[in-house]
């Protein structure tokens, strides 16, 4: 008979390996994917309307994969994807959708106040600030160098 | 060869957007991190990217598969505030940022009011 602990190490040396390469597979295909469909609606925007702005195409791809992300998440799809995929799903800009709409889904039985409109900012928020924050320090330093 | 281009630039995007994620999918798996995270430390890593100029030359590689990834915000962040001082001065320096991402966030927002009000949570049965 062995000791729990034993099994335990036993546990730990053997369990992780088969799941690390599926996930970084998965992450790699699924990440992989979502840019590509990124590409092809940038690639659509251009061929549609031709004259457009490099710039201005840039923010409606994201605006549209945001809204994708969006829609996803509200069918269910986008959380089933999430756990077969992991970070391929959470690093490009469908997943901080989904970080957005999600917990809003989910509290909103708590109210429109501090459910919905409070909650969905539980993922999104340290991002938002954090990002505002670097933005305006990077500002800041550009300022003081250009004086 | 038209075809080819397209095909090998849709190669770029998909093996550097996918490496973006697999290096995030290596940080949880060994570290722990949860996702609000990894959001968090990929687009401090866009904001940098952007600032020491190499973000473009990743952009000009490969496209959707930098911008598509969260690093992609950060970045936008970064060089609407850096563009806004430069062109504006201070006030361009707190404006800058926000108006670069502005788009993408209310986009993100309003997605988030309306189904957070049309549909329920079915995520947790998994």
């Amino acid at each position: 008979m062995i000791e729990r602990k034993e099994y335990q190490d036993y546990v730990d040396k053997n369990s992780p390996k088969t799941p690390m390469i599926r996930t970084l597979f998965a992450a790699f295909l699924v990440g992989g994917i979502i840019c590509c469909i990124g590409e092809g609606i940038r690639d659509a925007i251009k061929a549609i309307f031709p004259s457009m702005a490099q710039k201005d195409v840039a923010i409606w791809e994201s605006c549209i994969m945001i809204f994708l992300g969006s829609l996803f998440t509200a069918l269910g799809l986008y959380d089933k994807l999430g756990h077969f995929a992991g970070a391929g799903s959470i690093v490009p800009i469908t997943g901080f959708a989904n970080s957005i709409v999600s917990p809003a889904m989910e509290f909103n039985r708590e109210g429109i106040f501090f459910g919905v409109c409070a909650k969905m900012f539980v993922i999104a928020g340290p991002i938002i600030v954090f990002g505002t924050v670097a933005s305006f320090l990077v500002g800041l330093i550009t300022w003081f160098t250009t004086l | 060869m038209v075809n080819m281009e397209v095909f090998l630039n849709y190669l770029k995007v998909f093996a550097v957007g996918g490496l973006v994620c697999m290096v995030g999918q290596i940080l949880i798996n060994k570290t722990k991190m949860s996702s609000a995270r990894i959001l968090v430390l990929y687009m401090i890593v866009g904001v940098i990217l952007e600032v020491s100029g190499a973000f473009k030359y990743i952009k000009e590689f490969a496209h959707s598969g930098i911008t598509i990834p969260i690093v992609g915000f950060g970045s936008n962040l970064a060089k609407g505030a850096l563009e806004g001082a430069q062109k504006e001065g201070l006030l361009g320096a707190i404006t800058g940022g926000l108006s670069a991402v502005a788009a993408g966030l209310t986009t993100a927002i309003t997605c988030g009011f309306v189904f957070g009000l049309i549909s329920r949570s079915r995520s947790k049965k998994i």
